[in-house]
């Protein structure tokens, strides 16, 4: 199951509807192992694509050096589908490379740029396996546990 | 001569856990020769037909290798390599 604060949720969906018809793309960080969403990264498309996202090279370094220096991980990779369901692609799947994280799926297809509700879901994609999961969406994240 | 290899979570199951791994090789071709005889089948993850994976990234000190030479870049010692996949998908 995925748990995600409302503001983070927010976020994504405010970060899909301003990119569509380009996918967006983004993380959201937590403390290594915590498997607590908590830091939201939006990410450049550098395909610039309603049908592909990939983080550009340079931004992908710079994220990651940044995620190991704050003891940090992906706990959520998320990206939007602007003319198909909120599912993973094939694509998606045979180059999902973040075991540990939650994979987020939005889709505008229904309002595009425009207010109104959108597809939001959640899979786990390990070895080409999806496996979709609850998402729980809560005012606060609860306290850290240590 | 040591150079230190910094390995994604997808690898580590080449280097028993480990996120760093130290290898040798005067050019990105000849560490990842140098890491297959340690950690076996970890260059077919990096290396197809001959070259760097499409969505396979490689960093020489901060820098995407694919700018300074492929797998032709040139390291010395003390030079740090990160593999990162690349986040992409459709």
């Amino acid at each position: 199951m995925l748990t995600i604060d409302r503001a983070t949720y927010d976020g994504i969906v405010a970060h899909a509807k301003r990119d569509h018809p380009d996918e967006a793309c983004g993380v959201v960080a937590g403390p290594e192992g915590s498997d607590r969403p908590e830091r939201l990264v939006e990410m450049v498309n550098a395909a610039g694509s309603p049908t592909f996202y990939e983080f550009d090279s340079t931004d992908l370094f710079q994220l990651y050096k940044e995620m190991d220096q704050r003891d940090e991980e992906p706990v959520v990779v998320y990206h939007s589908h602007t003319a198909t369901e909120a599912y993973p692609s094939r694509t998606d799947i045979g180059l999902a490379s973040e075991p540990n994280a939650h994979y987020v799926l939005v889709s505008t297809r229904e309002h595009g740029n425009n207010a109104g509700p959108v597809e939001f879901r959640s899979y786990r994609i390990v070895d080409g396996e999806v496996t979709e999961e609850e998402v729980t969406v809560v005012d606060e994240l609860p306290a850290r546990s240590n | 001569m040591a150079i230190e290899v910094r390995i994604p979570t997808i690898l580590r199951n080449y280097t028993d856990g480990a996120k760093a791994v130290n290898a040798q090789g005067a050019s990105l071709s000849a560490l990842i020769d140098n890491l297959e005889v340690n950690h076996p089948g970890i260059k077919d993850r990096l290396i197809e037909n001959g070259d760097l994976r499409r969505f396979v990234n490689v960093y020489v000190n901060d820098e995407d290798v694919r700018f300074i030479g492929g797998l032709e870049a040139e390291l010395s010692d003390g030079d740090q390599v990160v593999v990162l996949p690349a986040v992409a998908g459709g």
